[in-house]
């Protein structure tokens, strides 16, 4: 392909979705690094406004604490690291906000949603999920057409995690600050209480570890190096036309 | 190079100009309006000038949850504290009846006030939540003088812009700005669940903030300053061994 014909194709990812695509990414590792550090100083989870060393856990994670006061069962303690680790996971938190509200206005405003996101109502019948997830089962690498489209599950999976897990992951996070408790105490009542808010926060921080491990699969499955140019050049293999005239996906 | 160039350039240009502009305002105002931490510089300063100034903004005038005296803990967590040295014992032995807190600094009348002064004002009483920055949390019932009522006393100069608290333990002091120290749940704290304050968890006296997390509220209180800026106190971080000088954020209410 000619450098003339390239620039005169539509990207397959707008600049705007690939710039706030990496955002996202530097922001989330950024949360899930200091995430595991904050959890290291009190490895115990609780449901209910209350929870602390002198009471039940609902549960506890078997690792050991940066702080003496938690019994782990490890004769060691830890390095206290919240300090910086706290510092930056509300940075990254800021970060991945701004990045939200930027891709959130651009989805709406430009169609991105509709058009790339949402899937359309013959791809939702019985029998094109039930085709789709048996191809994803089977590991079955796409063919050429999803180059420039994603598949029903993908839609699904994105919307579900843009719509769904980070607003309530950062619902849950601002649930557990005492400020933000009193401007609107009736998001963490709803919620089961500050110590509910936090074990929610704990579990759909696995939920996107798992989005995360089954999204990195897929790329590799599909072609880890073409899918990466694409994110990050927004440029498709040559052999691949895409669909549709290129001044209507230009977004 | 297609058309559109120029015209590109020149609204990039114009996007940035604004920008540039917004933000110088947006700075001066947020100074203005004391929107700045004292630990706004270094690489998590954004983070934490973006997260203080919002919620600066948002809980201008809200109050910490109140919960009823069901759901008051059982079993509350005193997190443990260095040996109190030897000046504390003393104290202690007398029943705390030679406890003072001095109060000086952009005040009208410096001075100070013993324990008993300050258990004879009118007592405020909340059932509130202490939560840790760790995670953990305990609900109590908390007694105590509110610090607006102190600060009213030794009437503040206009231009007080925080008070700084020390405890008798060394190194351990923290600052809130006025915001915080006028909010009527703000509380130098004698009394837990219907008792004196336990020494473990900061008897005779602590600071009490229920809109900020455990670390801001200093035990063993025996020194108010009200100052208009903390950058010549420590380190100059507004807080300090258990607080900013420690690597923690001087604002903590997240």
């Amino acid at each position: 392909m000619s450098a003339q014909m390239s620039e005169a194709m539509a990207p397959r990812h707008a600049l705007l979705v690939r710039l706030t695509h990496w955002l996202t990414a530097l922001a989330f590792l950024g949360l899930v690094v200091t995430g595991i550090e904050i959890l290291i100083s009190h490895p115990r989870f609780y449901w209910g406004e209350t929870g602390n060393v002198n009471m039940r856990p609902l549960f506890t994670i078997p690792i050991p604490s940066s702080r003496e006061i938690v019994p782990t069962g490890y004769k060691y303690v830890l390095p206290d690291q919240n300090g910086w680790g706290r510092y930056l996971h509300f940075q990254s938190a800021w970060l991945l906000v701004g990045t939200g509200l930027l891709y959130f206005i651009f989805g709406l405003v430009r169609g991105h949603f509709r058009r790339n996101m949402l899937p359309s109502l013959a791809d939702l019948s019985p029998k094109k999920l039930a085709a789709s997830t048996g191809a994803h089962l089977r590991f079955q690498r796409p063919g050429p057409e999803e180059a420039w489209s994603y598949n029903v599950l993908q839609r699904l999976a994105y919307l579900v995690v843009i719509f769904v897990f980070f607003p309530l992951i950062i619902w849950t996070g601002l649930a557990m600050s005492p400020a933000f408790e009193s401007f609107a105490p009736g998001a963490i009542t709803i919620l089961g209480g500050h110590q509910s808010a936090r074990t929610i926060h704990f579990f759909l921080t696995a939920f996107l570890l798992m989005f995360l491990a089954v999204h990195v699969m897929m790329i590799a499955l599909a072609g880890f190096r073409a899918r990466m140019r694409a994110m990050i050049t927004g440029r498709v293999t040559a052999s691949v036309a895409p669909p549709v005239p290129a001044t209507q996906e230009r977004a | 190079m297609n058309k559109l160039t120029r015209r590109q350039m020149i609204g990039t240009g114009l996007a940035a100009a604004a920008g540039a502009t917004g933000l110088a305002v947006a700075a001066k105002l947020a100074q203005r309006y004391g929107l700045i931490p004292p630990d706004s510089g270094g690489i998590y300063g954004p983070g934490a000038t973006l997260t203080y100034a919002a919620q600066r903004i948002m809980t201008r005038h809200t109050l910490a949850r109140e919960f009823s005296r069901s759901q008051i803990s059982a079993e509350p967590f005193p997190y443990p504290v260095e040996p109190l040295g030897e000046e504390f014992g003393r104290l202690q032995n007398a029943a705390f009846v030679d406890w003072r807190v001095a109060v000086d600094g952009l005040v009208a009348r410096p001075g100070s006030f013993s324990l008993a002064e300050l258990k004879n004002y009118p007592a405020s009483t909340q059932i509130t939540m202490i939560g840790c920055e760790e995670g953990w949390t305990y609900i109590a019932e908390w007694t105590g003088v509110p610090l607006a009522r102190v600060l009213e006393k030794v009437g503040v100069m206009s231009h007080a812009r925080y008070v700084v608290y020390r405890s008798i333990q060394p190194d351990c002091w923290d600052s809130i700005d006025m915001s915080d120290a006028l909010h009527p749940q703000t509380l130098l704290c004698h009394g837990m669940n219907g008792r004196d304050l336990p020494v473990p968890f900061g008897g005779p006296l602590r600071m009490r903030v229920p809109r900020q997390l455990g670390y801001k509220n200093v035990k063993y209180i025996n020194r108010l300053t009200l100052t208009d800026t903390v950058k010549n106190i420590g380190k100059g971080l507004g807080s300090g061994a258990l607080g900013a000088e420690d690597g923690y954020a001087w604002y903590a209410g997240i």
